[in-house]
């Protein structure tokens, strides 16, 4: 077991993870990476065919040919989210080879992937370092899986594999349309899903890149999202993913009157601000309460008359609609939420595919999150700091991964729209459970209670005030909510047992995630 | 050995924010506590805590008790556990009290009362919040929304929840059941703060009379000081012929409801949007309201997704002289606030008569006069209530005589 130091943020935190040294947490901005990015071999076009033409005939015969062998790390990408077609595959075909000990790098695992547990089971799959959602979330929480997981953000993700903290071996990249040179995007075909961009790390950085495709067009495939000259081969198969399964339950507009109320304070909250003004600037995820504040806000802004100049997402027919209507200048859209995106990113200059390079990276040259003026995000649980947690419950469970949570926390105004409790369960708490978000960059929680800010924002709460907004202190809800829940909850009893590490934007761990004493 | 057995509860899958508890009393061996809750890590050591604790007010002292918890909160949970061991001993005398968070106050004999959010009596996950929504009450409902063999459950609820829940100025209402039942259910509330009282299917001033006599009753022997009105509900045609009988019969009434479910079927026709089979019968309650000097007040609109359909409904009520509706979704609660909202120009003309009765008054004029038109005491009457309307609906800052 690894030695455990206390990080920046007062969390005590493990200095090796999976055998590896890692840099604990020295505080928002302060840590300063060095050397040079990581990089692939350097191939040549006399290894490949001159006509263009990169297909083979199977994915198992693919994956020989990129050299698959024992403890190698191999990616896939979520932009099918719960109705991807390809990872089980690729482990399936991984398992007949004979192969063992592979690491899985998802850039998001969904419950489609439970069958990726038999593998882990039988030794095919050692680990998996990525978001865990559903099934793999509680067999890694229960401290059953060989290693610990690695939760990132999505620009915590492209940081890990262009700082060569993590080398991927293989990328097999999930295409709706691509070409026989590898040309790839995900806009077009009978499995169009949208943007392909968690996976241009990997096309970029991975040592073999393979795209799969069940809609192969002549050469060019253009636009291009997937650059053929970074494809080593292309793999055409029936089909690669269900579309429709990216609408998945956090895309729906909620119909909790609670949520509502809390949505539509939400955006009272953002038309009080100074920052809402014509060229104004909004990311609003998916999950029900964001996309019902995006309906509201919609509202106050044509009354207003006030445009935005673009708004980041998930993107949904919401926004469509927004951008359809002028209300907004341009979707840039990291992740494609239903299939009117999809359309629209397909027909409309002014919707825009990004990627967590141009979006999140932490080690780039700047980044979008940080230009945005709002940002509506949830959380699990809040503390009186105003520290914020995503990846585990209050009863210490690990249960949803970051996305670009993190990321989004460096824009001008940071809002988590929650409500105060979830039946018995109080969300304002005195410490989180993990810290994933340091307080200092969360501004605004909006509960069904009333509006608690960060007393470092003067600015905002002077302007709420004025607006007539119901202000109130965190503190104050807090004991509220627990006066209703009949005190303050228990904590959690953990082992020391670490099962999980949480790493900041710039790769740094942050906190701890420990196996809870009842599971196993 | 004889054993007798008691349930309360919801349980199953789609339950949230409510507990199922069986109770089998016995006759040695104790408490045998058998909890299977969503919240045990956050909560479990209270949960038992406070099962032993309420056996032990109940005075049961042997007993096998399970429980399946969806995160009740505690006051529900003791409302579980009284239903339970009452199902097991019918004759229980104790009542199992979870401690008074609201304190007793009084409410306006004409406040305003244009929203009446119903919350059926035996679903607690709704009621923690339903304050939130800004309604003018709030009904907690023990008649229709409760199944009859979960009367007895929603007592429990019911009670508890006045002692408990904050409804943030809401007034604290509770519909109670028709006859007999009805006046038992008195007993559960009145000692608890409940504020007005909706007596369903009125047809005589007797009726009212009963319920009166009976507050007075429970509010000598409880010492309670502060009012328990009434708002009888007209809902048969008996009723609305003896609307003004209905509203004199005692000075707690404060507001005539109608229901039109029960009156259409009583007259034997079909209840209609347009709603011309029941034209008479609002008018004649509002017109026995307002000679009873009392509000009249509308029936609720049930298609929850029809917020346009609800607000030509309001819009055509206030039209008739109604001054209220009912609710049955917190969405609902704004558009008929916005609907009953004076209009700009109404409340321009309000403004004016009220600041020239105002300057009367201070130049101690017995006469108030508007350019040359004389005003009437009741014009400034109705231009105060308009300007208070306006306040509360929040088109008029309560500082508008600065401005």
């Amino acid at each position: 077991m690894s030695e455990m130091i206390r990080n920046a943020a007062g969390r005590m935190v493990p200095t090796h993870v999976n055998g590896e040294p890692v840099v604990p947490f020295q505080g928002v901005g302060k840590y300063q990476p060095q050397g040079r990015k990581a990089g692939p071999p350097i191939p040549t076009a006399a290894d490949f065919p001159a006509d263009g033409d990169k297909r083979v005939a199977t994915l198992k015969e693919a994956l020989v040919r990129a050299g698959l062998r024992d403890g190698m790390t191999v990616s896939t990408h979520h932009h099918f989210r719960d109705g991807d077609l390809v990872a089980n595959q690729v482990f399936d075909a991984a398992a007949e080879l004979g192969v063992r000990d592979l690491r899985w790098f998802p850039s998001a695992a969904f419950p489609c992937h439970r069958p990726i547990l038999e593998h882990m089971k039988r030794g095919v799959v050692r680990w998996i370092e990525g978001s865990l959602n559903g099934p793999l979330g509680d067999y890694a929480s229960k401290g059953q899986m060989n290693g610990v997981a690695v939760l990132r953000s999505h620009g915590g993700r492209w940081q890990a594999i262009q700082d060569g903290e993590v080398h991927v071996d293989i990328a097999v990249i999930a295409a709706p349309t691509a070409d026989a040179f590898g040309n790839a995007t995900g806009d077009r075909g009978p499995s169009a899903c949208g943007s392909l961009n968690f996976a241009l790390a990997d096309s970029q950085y991975a040592d073999k890149v393979i795209v799969v495709t069940d809609n192969l067009v002549p050469f060019p495939c253009t636009p291009w999202q997937i650059q053929g000259n970074n494809v080593d081969a292309v793999v055409v198969m029936d089909q690669v993913g269900v579309p429709a399964k990216i609408i998945s339950g956090t895309t729906q507009i909620t119909k909790s009157p609670d949520r509502l109320l809390i949505a539509e304070l939400t955006a009272r909250f953002i038309r009080a601000t100074s920052l809402y003004r014509p060229g104004f600037s909004m990311q609003a995820g998916a999950g029900g309460t964001a996309l019902a504040t995006a309906i509201y806000l919609k509202e106050y802004m044509r009354e207003d008359g006030v445009t935005a100049a673009f708004m980041r997402g998930g993107s949904t027919k919401y926004l469509v609609e927004m951008l359809e209507e002028g209300l907004i200048g341009a979707i840039l859209d990291g992740q494609t939420f239903d299939l009117e995106g999809v359309r629209s990113m397909r027909e409309n200059p002014r919707h825009v595919a990004t990627s967590p390079f141009t979006s999140y990276n932490y080690h780039g040259k700047g980044n979008f999150a940080s230009i945005v003026d709002f940002v509506v995000l949830g959380a699990t649980e809040v503390d009186v700091d105003f520290n914020a947690n995503v990846v585990t419950h209050s009863d210490g469970r690990m249960l949803h991964g970051i996305g670009g949570w993190q990321n989004c926390l460096t824009a001008k105004v940071t809002i988590l729209p929650i409500p105060s409790m979830r039946d018995r369960i109080p969300v304002l708490v005195d410490e989180v459970t993990t810290l994933v978000g340091p307080g200092e960059l969360i501004d605004v929680i909006v509960t069904e209670r009333g509006v608690a800010i960060n007393p470092r924002r003067q600015d905002l709460i002077d302007q709420a005030t004025a607006a007539g907004m119901p202000v109130r202190s965190i503190q104050e809800i807090k004991a509220e909510v627990e006066a209703l829940c009949g005190g303050k909850p228990a904590k959690p009893r953990l082992t020391d047992e670490v099962i999980g590490v949480v790493k900041w934007v710039d790769g740094t761990v942050i906190d701890t995630i420990y196996r809870v004493d009842t599971d196993k | 050995m004889t054993t007798a057995r008691g349930s309360a509860g919801p349980r199953g899958p789609g339950v949230r924010s409510d507990c199922w508890i069986s109770v089998e009393l016995q006759e040695r061996g104790g408490i045998e506590l058998n909890v299977r809750s969503k919240v045990e890590v956050l909560y479990g050591a209270s949960i038992r805590q406070q099962l032993l604790d309420g056996l032990r007010a109940l005075e049961v002292e042997h007993a096998r008790v399970e429980m399946e918890d969806a995160g009740a909160l505690p006051y529900v949970i003791d409302a579980r556990l009284e239903t339970a061991v009452r199902r097991a001993l019918p004759d229980l005398e104790r009542e199992l009290l979870p401690p008074l968070r609201i304190a007793p106050s009084a409410t306006a004999r004409d406040r305003f009362r244009r929203s009446r959010l119903y919350l059926p009596g035996n679903t607690p996950k709704l009621m923690v919040n339903a304050g939130l929504h800004g309604p003018d009450a709030v009904i907690l409902d023990l008649e229709d929304a409760v199944a009859p063999a979960e009367k007895d459950a929603a007592r429990c609820v019911v009670r508890n929840t006045l002692r408990v829940i904050d409804f943030l100025g809401a007034e604290r209402m509770v519909r109670i059941n028709q006859g007999e039942r009805g006046l038992d259910d008195l007993n559960w509330i009145v000692p608890h703060g409940v504020q007005l009282v909706l007596i369903p299917k009125v047809e005589s001033g007797a009726q009212v009379r009963a319920v009166a006599s009976r507050v007075a009753d429970l509010c000598a022997t409880v010492r309670r000081q502060e009012p328990v009105w009434l708002m009888p509900i007209i809902e048969s045609a008996m009723g609305a012929l003896k609307a003004l009988e209905i509203a004199t019969a005692h000075p707690s009434v404060t507001s005539l409801a109608i229901g039109l479910e029960d009156y259409t079927a009583d007259l034997g026709v079909q209840r209609t949007n347009q709603g011309s089979e029941s034209f008479w019968m609002r008018s004649q309650v509002v017109n026995a309201a307002r000679a009873a000097g009392v509000q009249p007040i509308d029936t609720v609109f049930s298609d929850v997704a029809d917020e346009e359909g609800l607000r030509a409904s309001v819009l055509e009520a206030r039209s008739l002289g109604f001054e209220g509706k009912g609710c049955i979704h917190p969405r609902q609660i704004r558009v008929v606030h916005q609907a009953l909202a004076p209009t700009a120009d109404e409340v321009g003309k309000a403004r004016k008569i009220v600041l020239a009765f105002e300057e009367a008054e201070r130049q101690g004029l017995g006469v108030v006069s508007l350019g040359s038109k004389m005003i009437d005491p009741p014009v400034v009457k109705r231009a105060l209530h308009t300007v208070q309307l306006a306040i509360a609906t929040g088109t008029l800052t309560p500082t508008w005589r600065e401005a």
